[in-house]
């Protein structure tokens, strides 16, 4: 595995940034929606969209393509956005999020979007079918196949039930080809996970069921793209990356914040937030300014 | 009569007039879920996509029959009957044809919630064996009773719900499922039942049949209430059907294999020709197959209508026999609703 160069990372956080405003313009629009996730999770999927997948945008029903599983639909606004500028569909297509007829449900249904690998929203069943997926690959290409199988989750979903059942017969039948990527934002609804329901050790538990853990600031492309290399090699072991990232990153007014978990910016008045009149505004303009702060700290 | 022409077994009734309750002791028994043992093994020799699963009950669900025969491809998940449900999503949308095999109770009882949303409104083939369902699960008792799964897996969407009537039924019933491209809930029971059907006997998804028909052989003779069966009671509604014709009783006795989708026309005819229906089936009242032929009916031709069925309880431990008398689904149970139905006629 080579390193990113420093321009490829310049390149990635440009179009992360670029994912964010989209994240925002489509929240603003659709006046529904999660913003906290998605911004947080914007790094992740460009690398994943632009990096690490086996895909082709204009032919998505390849038979030989990765397949990624997002288990937290509700963060899809990053999803779409990723899909978007990878040229799934067009970006003016964004503005359709939540509006009746859309392809763009608030949480995503491959009925309607049939690029989408599986339909979710509701939480912990998306591990199961990444297994599923990694099992049948594995089945018709053998354990040395190809193809890998990404499952992203949230951290409040590692208290569902399911996501235990899925990981504990994923590391039973060493599944090499599957790398789940916990969003590691601490935030849930209801408050801090730490305070809702307790995770920790959650790297612990993760090895307990024979998994490879790597874990990683998830707003760093470098350490992102040694992780995903590192769990492509790791032979005996699915492997989880728990990427630890911002809620809201680039929104300063929203970082880590859970009341941002489940709404968008606009709607409503929030005690120790900007009036709604400019929360829509003062979002965009801080990502405008940040990205164009972003050659500054590159070389070339 | 019986209707010769769906070619049933010979040996249905005894010699001698059956007992009052339980089967005819000379007929052949043979549990339902062997039918979908064998069943499976003929769709996997039929296509290599087919693939099974089960959550620690493979002998009990007969899925051992497959896993001897295609070790490679059978997957053993454990007690995780949601991680069953959403693994099995997960290889449909690999192309594979899964087969998952539970007791009724927890697929798709426990994991209905992943059965929706990861197979159903995801639309991937999955194929749902529910064993063990009905009350006539026996000494188990009522945890293990599954009285709602008719009506669970029926309202979902894209969903097909057979429950075969015996074993040689539920043998077609999956090599039928694994050729379908949705999602199918195959409802079996444990117990050993009587074997109504032969090889010959026709069987296709979305299709009711006439089994019993004492208008046979005597045109001006009209029925006048229409049976409908679904699963092992239809044996009881037979055995009521032909003590009723000893008593003048007309009826004709309809097998409702598939729950969904309803063969509307086939019941819309049964309703025109007796204008009375009684449903019998091994499940709550609510919600199951009764209902399905309400929702039919009120809407294209209300016929006074009586059902046969758990009325709102939970079961408990017993056997078979005494479990089917007590919440009222024997031969006795189907006569008295057929003649207050009949009575109900205006």
């Amino acid at each position: 595995m080579n390193a990113l160069t420093d321009k490829q990372i310049k390149d990635l956080e440009v179009k992360a940034n670029a994912i964010r405003l989209s994240i925002i313009e489509m929240l603003l629009e659709a006046r529904s929606g999660h913003s906290a996730g998605p911004l947080g999770m914007a790094d992740i999927f460009t690398y994943l969209y632009f990096v690490a997948l086996k895909h082709d945008p204009k032919n998505p029903d390849w038979p030989e393509r990765d397949r990624l599983v997002l288990s937290n639909g509700h963060i899809c606004p990053v999803l779409y956005a990723a899909m978007a500028h990878t040229g799934y569909f067009p970006l003016e297509e964004l503005k359709t999020l939540r509006k009746l007829g859309t392809r763009l449900q608030g949480h995503p249904h491959r009925e309607y979007l049939p690029m989408l690998e599986t339909s979710s929203g509701p939480l912990g069943a998306g591990l199961s079918q990444a297994v599923g997926m990694a099992i049948a690959d594995i089945m018709d290409n053998g354990i040395d196949t190809k193809r890998t199988i990404y499952a992203l989750m949230s951290d409040a979903e590692q208290a569902a039930g399911n996501t235990y059942e899925a990981a504990l017969l994923a590391g039973k039948l060493k599944l090499r080809n599957l790398i789940a990527i916990i969003d590691r934002n601490n935030i849930q609804i209801d408050g801090f996970t730490e305070d809702v329901i307790p995770l920790e050790p959650l790297a612990d538990k993760w090895r307990a069921r024979n998994w490879h853990v790597i874990e990683i600031d998830g707003h760093n492309f470098a350490d992102i793209h040694e992780a995903v290399n590192r769990a492509k090699a790791v032979f005996e072991k699915p492997s989880v990356i728990i990427a630890h990232t911002i809620p809201g990153k680039g929104v300063g007014y929203m970082e880590r914040d859970f009341k941002w978990h489940g709404v968008p910016p606009g709607i409503q008045d929030m005690p120790g937030e900007p009036p709604k009149a400019e929360q829509g505004k003062i979002a965009l303009d801080e990502l405008r300014s940040l990205g164009g702060r972003i050659s500054g700290y590159h070389n070339d | 009569m019986i209707n010769a022409s769906v070619k049933l077994n010979p040996k249905l009734f005894s010699a001698q007039s059956g007992p009052a309750s339980g089967w005819d002791d000379d007929v052949e028994q043979v549990p339902i879920r062997k039918g979908f043992g064998e069943g499976l093994v003929i769709a996997g020799e039929q296509n290599e996509n087919v693939v099974g699963l089960c959550a620690d009950l493979t002998e009990s669900t007969q899925m051992h029959l497959f896993k001897n025969k295609f070790p490679e491809r059978f997957v053993e998940i454990g007690v995780a009957e949601q991680n069953l449900a959403g693994v099995a999503s997960g290889m449909a949308a690999m192309g594979k044809i899964p087969f998952i095999s539970s007791y009724a109770m927890f697929s798709p009882g426990r994991n209905w919630e992943q059965i929706r949303t990861t197979i159903c409104y995801n639309d991937r083939p999955v194929k749902i064996a529910g064993s063990h369902a009905g009350i006539s699960v026996g000494p188990d008792g009522g945890t293990h009773q599954a009285i709602e799964d008719i009506a669970i897996t029926r309202v979902m969407p894209r969903m097909v719900a057979l429950s075969p009537c015996d074993a040689i039924e539920a043998k077609k019933a999956t090599i039928a499922a694994a050729k379908t491209n949705t999602p199918v809930y195959i409802r079996l029971a444990r117990e050993k039942t009587p074997v109504i059907t032969t090889e010959e006997t026709p069987f296709e998804i979305g299709k009711a049949q006439i089994f019993w028909d004492s208008s046979l052989g005597d045109r001006t003779a009209k029925c006048e209430a229409g049976v409908i069966a679904t699963g092992a009671l239809l044996y009881k509604a037979l055995l009521a059907a032909k003590q009723l014709e000893k008593e003048g009783i007309r009826v004709k006795v309809m097998n409702l294999s598939t729950v969904k989708p309803l063969d509307e026309k086939a019941i819309l005819n049964l309703a025109r020709e007796t204008g009375a229906i009684v449903t019998v089936e091994e499940h709550q009242i609510s919600g199951g197959m009764g209902s399905a032929v309400t929702e039919c009916l009120a809407v294209n031709y209300p016929v006074p209508q009586e059902f046969v069925g758990v009325r709102d309880q939970f079961g408990q431990s017993g056997t078979q026999e005494e479990l089917v008398e007590h919440y009222g689904m024997g031969e006795s149970h189907i006569k008295e609703a057929v003649k207050k139905v009949i009575s109900r006629k205006s």
